[in-house]
């Protein structure tokens, strides 16, 4: 085969040759995604992992993760003269004599908020529009663990300046590691190479911080992504948009054009944070050392949750059994309790799939109000979340607000139980009562504001029916019910086997979904219509047909408007 | 099983409402909505205003990164705050312009001159068809077959303890060696001892009975510290706050008389929760505070925990005065300090 009769220049050609690129580019070049500023959430976590490694390496180059004690002649004086390790020294090095390094410390720590939050409201969005569902599963964990590692990634890079701040962090986390039963002290050497702090610390946290972690987010990042074209991204429910299909606008140009300029606009934003607001200036708290501590010490965000558990546990939980010492008062929020949230945030799809029943891929995804159960965990989860964050912060609050720091604490330790409670209940009646209102708005249309007098002295407000449109999006949903099971006894009254599992599953089921409001029909709008007969006004109001007297669907009747529907549906 | 699989989102003819009868049970898609034309779409200037718009975003980008390389000549940080703080400011205004320009002009030329019609594809299940499904089976068996595991039973025992066994010569040294020298029971001592005086962190003067007035507060470390193999790790260990307070203030236990002297006390000052130093001494209340959990502890009365997380008091270290008057331990702490671990009361 000769060059010269192909559709590909040279080079083209010559790749393509050897790589198979033409068949790529046919098939990926227009494929198609769908439009939402929400999708940009995951796009900012990825783009400011691009900044850390940019970042990162410029940092890498002038750091020195050595724990090497040595004294400080350089540019800033306040630290004139004072005994510090090669990591802290390495770090005012590149802030205040590498031109351009402070900015790069700068954008690397803002980057790494930032990265940590996109994830964070990233999961939210997935969470709340149910893109979990299958066939995302397998990637929801993928994006949990990513979430993790983000995490584990932060931590491990904020303890690197050997400052006095992220040391006491360390402390922290050598006292809940040697909290662990039987290995803990053992588990403390592991990490330290020996007693804390000890000079091992620092040159692992760096082969942690810039190989090890960052290694498994790419690979993982990577893995992600290839769900995310396997499986073609979600979409919003609207006119056009189904479970088959995938509605938007070609990834070239559109794409390449859209998500590239993001790439630009996420590291603009993080340089002018970087060149506005000073972060973890490390030259104002010191080199590290164990005796001295500032109030008022804060972690970086993503850790507050942590530092609030610890803060709200009450001394008395450390037992002491046959001579052993349990620190329950630090095993419990710095484990059990992360233990079994992220759990159950990791699990949830795999608790919904159960309590549903569907087989079905999903690709359209749900309206949180559409989903009440789904949504109302999660704003309870989040509270939970929130109520941790903030009690991490109680110092700040109680001199902020001139509280006393022991109020603070105790109310904090009644909400972590009522909070997500409440805003369960909250959440959930919230979504109920939007569902009702779409309900009412599709049955009954827009309010115009012209009124009209019938000859009999009546007057009505005239309403406007819903364009096509704006009725799909509102009744396009499905109202998941309760799974039904076959009865406990057969006709000749023998128990079945594995009843009592159906049992448990029904009723998981009923949590989920026996409260609910059902989508109009065609039917109840018919009925709404010509009861109503605001549009028809030749209609006389006494000539209504038999079905108005039917509590049929308005959204101020409390009831599954639809009479007819199966034996086991529960009303509200 | 479940009573929803009778519904489906797809779906293209159009309901019509009115009709009695032959209402369907649920309402079906509308398929796309209309298209509707951008201004740019329709108007030749309001397109070439946005292309020109585009190339200002592009050029006002140009002009922050040709900014970010003056700033980067000719402001030179010299250590003070102001100039670190300007050669900062500038460089990081000019990448924001040079990003920005950038990433603006993309999404507005995307946004304003590029074709918008959305475009549909087809979605397919990803589950691979049953007769892919029975060839996979198939090829695995013949696999299977032609690697003749399936008899060697001794065979599949011998590769299972081989692959089982050899990472052992990767993690036994590293194991071995990770934990320096495994002798946990280090974490039980400090270097505190019978007649070690107490000296001032960091700069290691010895402390005399008569330095502190009533109401003081001396953050303490043992004399001989920097002459220590590890100055860290026992100083990590073996920080004391020493407080004078009014004897009568002093709550002493029987079992502890004899450790304080004429109202000068000693305690660890690692915080018996998980290990941050405790250092806020509130004169008053005679309240010790941890700035990182907030246990507080009370001084006068054993250190005992009186809020917050943390369940023991603070170790106290017995202290005497010796012969030139200075301030010196009787012995090491009682207990091990710090946070709580399995085998510290072994």
């Amino acid at each position: 085969m000769t060059t010269t009769d192909s559709a590909f220049p040279g080079p083209v050609d010559y790749l393509d040759q050897r790589t198979g690129l033409g068949s790529a580019i046919k098939t990926f070049a227009r494929k198609i995604f769908p439009d939402h500023w929400s999708f940009l959430l995951g796009e900012i976590a990825l783009y400011s992992f691009v900044v850390l490694l940019i970042s990162g390496v410029f940092l890498a180059m002038f750091f020195v993760p050595s724990m090497n004690e040595t004294v400080y002649h350089g540019a800033w004086a306040s630290m004139q003269g004072v005994t510090m390790s090669e990591a802290f020294k390495s770090t005012l090095d590149l802030s205040f004599e590498v031109r351009g390094g402070l900015l790069m410390r700068q954008i690397h720590h803002w980057a790494a908020l930032i990265f940590m939050a996109a994830i964070v409201t990233h999961m939210m969005r997935v969470f709340f529009t149910g893109a979990f569902r299958k066939p995302r599963e397998v990637n929801w964990v993928v994006g949990f663990v990513l979430m993790i590692l983000g995490l584990a990634a932060g931590f491990s890079g904020y303890s690197l300046p050997d400052d006095v701040l992220s040391g006491n962090g360390l402390r922290i986390a050598d006292g809940v590691t040697l909290s662990l039963p039987i290995i803990g002290s053992y588990m403390s050497y592991f990490i330290f190479g020996g007693q804390f702090p000890g000079t091992q610390l620092i040159p692992r946290l760096f082969t942690v911080h810039v190989l090890l972690v960052p290694g498994l987010i790419l690979a993982l990042v990577g893995l992600h992504l290839f769900f995310v074209v396997l499986h073609k991204h979600t979409q919003y429910p609207g006119s056009g948009r189904t479970d088959k299909n995938v509605v938007g606008f070609p990834l070239f140009p559109i794409y390449v054009a859209k998500a590239g300029g993001f790439f630009f606009i996420v590291f603009g934003v993080i340089a002018l944070m970087a060149a506005l607001f000073t972060i973890n200036p490390v030259w104002d708290y010191g080199p590290f050392d164990p005796s001295p501590v500032s109030a008022g010490a804060q972690p970086d965000w993503y850790m507050l949750f942590l530092e609030g558990a610890l803060r709200l546990t009450p001394g008395q939980l450390e037992v002491v059994i046959a001579g052993f010492t349990i620190p329950l008062n630090v095993i419990i929020p710095a484990m059990i309790v992360p233990g079994l949230l992220f759990t159950a945030l990791a699990a949830y799809p795999f608790i919904e799939a159960y309590a549903t029943g569907d087989k079905r891929e999903h690709h359209v995804l749900d309206r949180p109000r559409n989903a009440p159960v789904r949504t109302a965990s999660g704003v309870a989860l989040l509270t939970t979340f929130l109520v941790l964050i903030l009690a991490g912060s109680n110092d700040i609050i109680a001199t902020q607000f001139q509280l006393s720091i022991n109020d603070i604490t105790s109310v904090f330790r009644v909400l972590l139980f009522v909070g997500p409670a409440v805003a369960f209940w909250i959440t959930k009646r919230a979504c109920l009562a939007l569902q009702r209102k779409d309900r009412e708005l599709v049955l009954h249309g827009h309010e115009t504001g012209s009124i009209v007098r019938f000859a009999s002295g009546e007057y009505i407000e005239v309403h406007k029916p819903l364009n096509e449109h704006e009725r799909w999006l509102r009744v396009g949903y499905e109202a998941h019910r309760p799974i039904a099971i076959a009865p406990a006894e057969d006709s000749r009254g023998v128990r079945r086997k594995g009843y009592r599992r159906d049992r448990l599953r029904q009723r998981v089921s009923q949590f989920f979904y026996e409260d609910r409001v059902e989508p109009v029909t065609p039917t109840e709008l018919a009925a709404a219509q010509s009861h109503g007969a605001h549009d028809a006004i030749a209609q006389a109001p006494d000539a209504l047909p038999q079905v108005e007297s039917q509590p049929v669907g308005g959204g101020q009747h409390l009831v599954t408007p639809n009479a007819q529907v199966t034996p086991d549906e529960r009303n509200l | 099983m479940s009573a929803h699989d009778s519904s489906t989102h797809d779906g293209s003819k159009d309901v019509v409402v009115h009709t009695s009868d032959t209402l369907p049970e649920r309402f079906s898609n509308p398929g796309h909505p209309e298209h509707h034309l951008r201004r740019s779409d329709q108007d030749p200037r309001a397109n070439k205003r946005a292309e020109l718009q585009v190339v200002v975003l592009f050029l006002i980008s140009v002009i922050g990164t040709i900014g970010f390389l003056v700033a980067y000549f000719t402001v030179t940080p010299a250590g003070t705050p102001s100039s670190i703080r300007n050669s900062n400011l500038l460089l990081g205004l000019g990448l924001f312009f040079g990003l920005m320009g950038i990433g603006l002009a993309a999404v507005h030329w995307a946004k304003s001159l590029m074709n918008d019609h959305e475009k549909s594809e087809e979605r397919h299940e990803l589950r691979s068809p049953e007769p892919v499904r029975a060839q996979a089976v198939e090829v695995i068996q013949e696999g299977v077959a032609d690697s003749a595991i399936g008899r060697r039973g001794i065979l599949k025992g011998a590769m299972v303890s081989a692959l089982a066994l050899f990472p052992l010569s990767i993690a036994v040294p590293l194991i071995g060696n990770i934990g320096g020298n495994w002798n946990v029971s280090t974490l039980k001592h400090t270097m505190w001892k019978k007649g070690t005086r107490l000296t001032i962190d960091p700069t290691g003067r010895p402390v005399k009975a008569s330095d502190l007035t009533i109401g003081s507060v001396f953050h303490i470390i043992p004399d001989g510290l920097d002459k220590t193999a590890d100055p860290m790790e026992e100083k990590a260990k073996a920080i004391v706050l020493l407080i004078r307070l009014d004897p009568r203030d002093l709550k002493i236990a029987p079992d502890r008389e004899g450790w304080s002297y004429d109202g000068i006390i000693a305690y660890s000052k690692i915080c018996t929760h998980v290990g941050c130093p405790v250092a806020l001494y509130e004169q008053q209340t005679h309240h010790l505070l941890c700035p990182c959990h907030q246990s507080t502890f009370d001084v006068a009365d054993g250190a005992k925990v009186v809020f917050g997380p943390a369940k023991r008091p603070l170790p106290q270290l017995p202290i005497t005065v010796d012969s030139e008057g200075y301030l010196v331990a009787q012995s090491d702490f009682h207990e091990p300090v710090g946070p709580s671990f399995w085998e510290r009361l072994k």
